[in-house]
């Protein structure tokens, strides 16, 4: 696993170019990728276009902005103009979009080197990435586990060494959660601090896209790379650039504990955030208690609130105008019908099902309703935390990489987002950092959570930790590009 | 047994924006199919939906010409159904806090003034247009009216007849145009109106069964529907001809008679909830203010002050009221010439006419007001003569010519020396004895003939006063 700042520094004193770079990335992408499927998508000729143009740039000695000439995958449910972007389902599998979105287009300004399209859960809808038509993505650290989901793909490749970082979503934990499962660190920002202009939408109140990297500092350079306002989006805020504003002191940082957020954990997760936690203390950082006793309704009013929206933004997708299409069928309605069955993967369509029926009237107030009145709650409950703390630390996810085809029931799989999804209803930041291993060496994360539009404060106090362990819970697969 | 007829009125007219209420493509009507469509309203993945602002100025502006409350923070809202002309799979409209709401628009008729209550005035967007090719007998979609913003003005059920609805129907309109809210045309489909429709003894408070009918296009049309399904309705409740259900109906003109759609069991769950998308909009008071402050004075108020404070006819202030481009060069022209009368005389009498020839209505006239006062003064100046200043007008009009620069061009300028015309005269005379001989025998008439001839030779230039009053001189000597 190569860090951004470390294949920078390879680019700007020439020893390799971008291209040579890019080529053992492409090769190493296409070597790994059988087993990996971290990738729907090798995309070869856009690498190879952004590195001879960065070469130029080089060679005309221009400054280079941060993520210039550094290859990344970026998730498949960004749009990338006359580049498929399939969102991993049947329904967009041969869907080529006509316009970049607002990340994307940033990006590739700064001469990012695309080297894929990410696999993921279908639709970002999933906690393992194994609702992916394509199959699911491996974890480089044991393939036959998961490489969590939904962003598993960016995370997969990543931790596979076939690309320096990803960009992915966080619906609900679809950042956080494949990085602590692959052991990366995965920055889900402030609801509005990213544009989704592009972002093909599975709840729009919830989505956020964000940085999966090998490092914190890595986090801390994409994030200022895509935290721009964007007018075409009307949530977008864009939000300060935190490079420079990292610091690793954290005497009298007020840490939150809930113990909730504790509750049932197997013992090895709980001794690593049991260190961590000593961690901040012997540093110098303040423990303090803090309840949450919300934690019990964050599934239910994330599950009622995601599906709903998303019953509306994958409306869309009727066979009329792109996508998959029913070959045959009786009528219109009878088209769209079939055209949907076909398409969407049984789990896009259970929570299609869940989200129209609690819209429907007559069920509407007892669940939608409720639901926001409850996400209303939760969102103050933490302005009182964040007065009472700086941030708050929790387990990512209270279990590590699921065994591939583990064969969980729906409802056991929600019930390993307990940790992630109340950030996303709070439209809060969050990070997750490798903090430790199970028994059998598989990464262990934790999650720092920040009032709104403070990433440098978590970024921080989760760089603190990273120098402070002296890099004790990186892990390298041994897999992909070494430089 | 006598009945009333209880009526509620959904109007839907589009908002007269450049621009479409949540992208950047234009909303005019009538461009090339799908030319007036981006990734936005056509509803590619990822797209997402930005207001716009001025969509809001109408909406706050069509509330204020109804006497409607303003709720100063409304939202949009998702309405979900599948239809190819709905890209996205569902409407973004207003359902749960629509921008007005609780107005009133006062009518007339030979009953005399009644106000008609409002119920609400919400802001949403439109569908695209089916377009069925009969050759190869496909059905494909024009997106070019998706997304164009319309707002939706619904009644109370105060109304109780046809005539009662048309006043309103045509009260609105006066008032949505005259603030240029809506261009309002019926035949471009800018105008829609939907009726809610029951019957009830007369002198019950209870309501009938209400249905609602769609898709008449012209007042005509409206006319018609209203009073076939009071009838059918008559019928049901008396001779027991059929059951009334609470339904939609659709209204075929050609056939006169409305048929069923869809009933109370088989309607759509539209499945309302808040767009996430689309931030809440605060109306602060300097928006509303600044609104408020561009509502035009309305087109009776306008008529009694031209008639009171300007002098003007009754009938000729009704007349350019009628039209809010009428009134607004009307009112930026006459302070320039110095003449109330002259100027509204000019406008009926010559811009009409002229808009007229052309197929054009009041509403379409493009003048630049200080042209016309040029005109006007040249003509009272006695520069040129009235015939000369149409002549110049209808210049302007076509091709916004400068007034004195085309008279020059042209040789307009009145020919009012006296000597020089009499020279004419005596010439003309000279050369038409029998007209000079037929006057003197007593047919006065004849007179005309030599007059033209002598305008002829002033091309048309000299002072027609002065020509007659020289001629009758010399003839008569």
């Amino acid at each position: 696993m190569n860090s951004i700042s470390k294949t920078r520094e390879r680019l700007l004193k020439r020893e390799l170019s971008c291209a040579e770079l890019t080529e053992m990335y492409l090769a190493a992408a296409r070597r790994e990728n059988g087993d990996l499927s971290a990738y729907t998508l090798i995309t070869d000729e856009e690498a190879r276009r952004a590195a001879a143009e960065v070469d130029a740039r080089l060679a005309r000695g221009e400054k280079l902005p941060p993520l210039a000439g550094i290859p990344f995958v970026l998730k498949d449910n960004i749009s990338t103009k006359d580049i498929k972007t399939t969102c991993a389902s049947r329904m967009l599998e041969d869907y080529v979009p006509i316009y970049d979105a607002f990340v994307w287009s940033g990006l590739k300004e700064q001469g990012a080197v695309m080297c894929g399209k990410g696999n993921m859960d279908e639709f970002a809808m999933g906690s393992t990435c194994e609702t992916s038509y394509f199959g699911g993505a491996k974890n480089p650290h044991d393939l036959t586990r998961v490489a969590g989901g939904s962003s598993g793909g960016a995370a997969s490749a990543v931790a596979g060494g076939v690309a320096v970082y990803g960009i992915g979503s966080d619906t609900g934990g679809s950042i956080r959660q494949p990085a602590s499962f692959c052991g990366l660190v995965g920055l889900k920002p402030t609801y509005g601090a990213v544009s989704r202009n592009g972002l093909i939408a599975y709840a729009s109140s919830f989505d956020q896209i964000g940085p999966i990297t090998t490092c914190v500092e890595d986090a801390a350079t994409v994030f200022d790379a895509i935290c721009r306002k964007d007018p075409a989006d009307m949530t977008s805020r864009g939000a300060e650039r935190v490079s420079g504003r990292l610091h690793s002191d954290v005497r009298g940082l007020r840490v939150g504990v809930a113990k909730e957020f504790f509750e049932n954990l197997p013992a090895e997760i709980a001794s690593a955030m049991e260190r961590a936690l000593d961690f901040y203390k012997r540093a110098g950082a303040e423990l303090v208690e803090i309840a949450f006793p919300m934690l019990r309704y964050c599934l239910p009013v994330y599950y009622i609130l995601a599906c709903a929206e998303a019953s509306s933004n994958l409306g869309r997708y009727d066979g009329l105008r792109y996508g998959h299409r029913a070959e045959t069928f009786d009528d219109l309605d009878d088209l769209i019908c079939r055209t949907r069955s076909e398409g969407f993967g049984q789990e896009v369509r259970r929570r299609i099902i869940l989200g129209t029926y609690v819209l429907s009237a007559g069920y509407y107030d007892a669940y939608y309703n409720k639901a926001q009145a409850l996400r209303r709650t939760i969102k103050n409950r933490f302005r009182e935390i964040f007065t009472k703390c700086d941030l708050l630390l929790t387990p990512t996810v209270p279990v590590t990489a699921l065994k591939c085809g583990a064969g969980l029931s729906p409802v056991e799989t929600y019930q390993t987002d307990i940790c992630t999804v109340s950030v996303n209803i709070a439209g809060l930041p969050a990070v997750s950092v490798p903090c430790g291993f199970d028994g059998a060496g598989l990464p262990v994360g934790m999650q720092l959570i920040g009032d709104k539009f403070t990433e440098a404060r978590i970024l921080s106090a989760a760089l603190a930790f990273e120098s402070g362990t002296g890099g004790a819970y990186l892990k390298d697969s041994g897999r992909g590009v070494s430089l | 047994m006598n009945y009333e007829t209880v009526i509620g009125l959904e109007v839907h007219v589009e908002l007269a924006t450049e621009s479409k209420i949540f992208c950047s493509c234009s909303a005019k009507y009538g461009a090339e199919q799908n030319d007036s469509v981006c990734p936005a309203c056509c509803g590619m993945p990822g797209m997402l939906p930005v207001t716009n602002k001025h969509v809001v100025d109408l909406g706050i502006m069509a509330g204020l010409l109804t006497n409607c409350r303003i709720n100063r923070v409304t939202t949009f809202d998702k309405k979900s159904y599948y239809y190819p002309d709905l890209p996205c799979s569902y409407q973004i409209t207003q359902w749960f806090s629509p921008i007005c709401v609780d107005g009133g628009v006062e009518i007339e008729t030979s009953q005399g003034k009644k106000i008609i209550g409002l119920k609400q005035i919400h802001m949403e967007e439109d569908a695209g247009k089916l377009v069925h090719d009969d050759w190869t007998d496909t059905s494909l979609v024009d997106f070019n009216r998706t997304s164009v913003p319309l707002c939706e003005i619904v009644s109370k059920p105060d109304l109780r007849s046809v005539e009662e609805v048309i006043a309103y129907l045509e009260r609105l309109r006066t008032l949505l145009r005259f603030a240029r809210v809506s261009n309002c045309r019926w035949e471009e489909g800018s105008m829609r109106c939907d009726v809610n429709l029951s019957i009830r003894p007369e002198g019950s408070t209870e309501l009938g069964v209400r249905t609602e009918m769609k898709n008449m296009n012209s007042l005509s049309a409206i006319a018609r529907a209203i009073e076939y399904e009071q009838a059918r309705h008559i019928d049901a409740l008396e001779r027991g001809t059929e059951v009334l259900v609470q339904e939609t109906r659709r209204w075929d003109d050609v056939k006169g008679q409305s048929f069923a759609m869809r009933n109370k069991e088989t309607a759509a769950d539209y499945r309302y909830f808040p767009d996430p998308n689309l931030v809440p909009i605060i109306i602060d008071d300097e928006w509303f203010d600044r609104v408020k402050s561009e509502m035009p004075e309305l087109p009776e108020v306008k008529a009694a002050r031209y008639v009171g404070e300007l002098g003007l006819t009754e009938k000729d202030a009704e007349t350019l009221t009628a039209s809010r481009a009428m009134c607004d060069v009307f009112e930026a022209a006459y302070p320039l010439c110095g003449s109330a009368k002259d100027t509204a005389s000019w406008l009926i009498g010559d811009c009409m006419g002229m808009l007229r020839k052309k197929k054009l209505t009041a509403d379409d006239i493009a003048i630049d007001p200080v042209k016309l006062a040029e005109i006007i003064k040249m003509v009272t100046a006695g520069e040129i003569n009235r015939n000369a200043g149409r002549r110049v007008l209808a210049a302007v009009m076509d091709e916004d010519a400068d007034p004195r620069a085309y008279c020059e061009k042209h040789g307009l300028a009145a020919q009012n020396d006296e000597g020089a015309i009499l020279e004419v005269v005596k010439k003309a005379i000279a050369a038409n004895e029998k007209s000079v001989q037929d006057y003197k025998n007593g047919r006065t008439k004849a007179m005309q003939a030599i007059f033209g001839s002598i305008m002829k030779e002033l091309r048309g230039n000299g002072d027609p006063q002065t020509i007659q009053r020289l001629l009758k001189e010399e003839l008569d000597k």
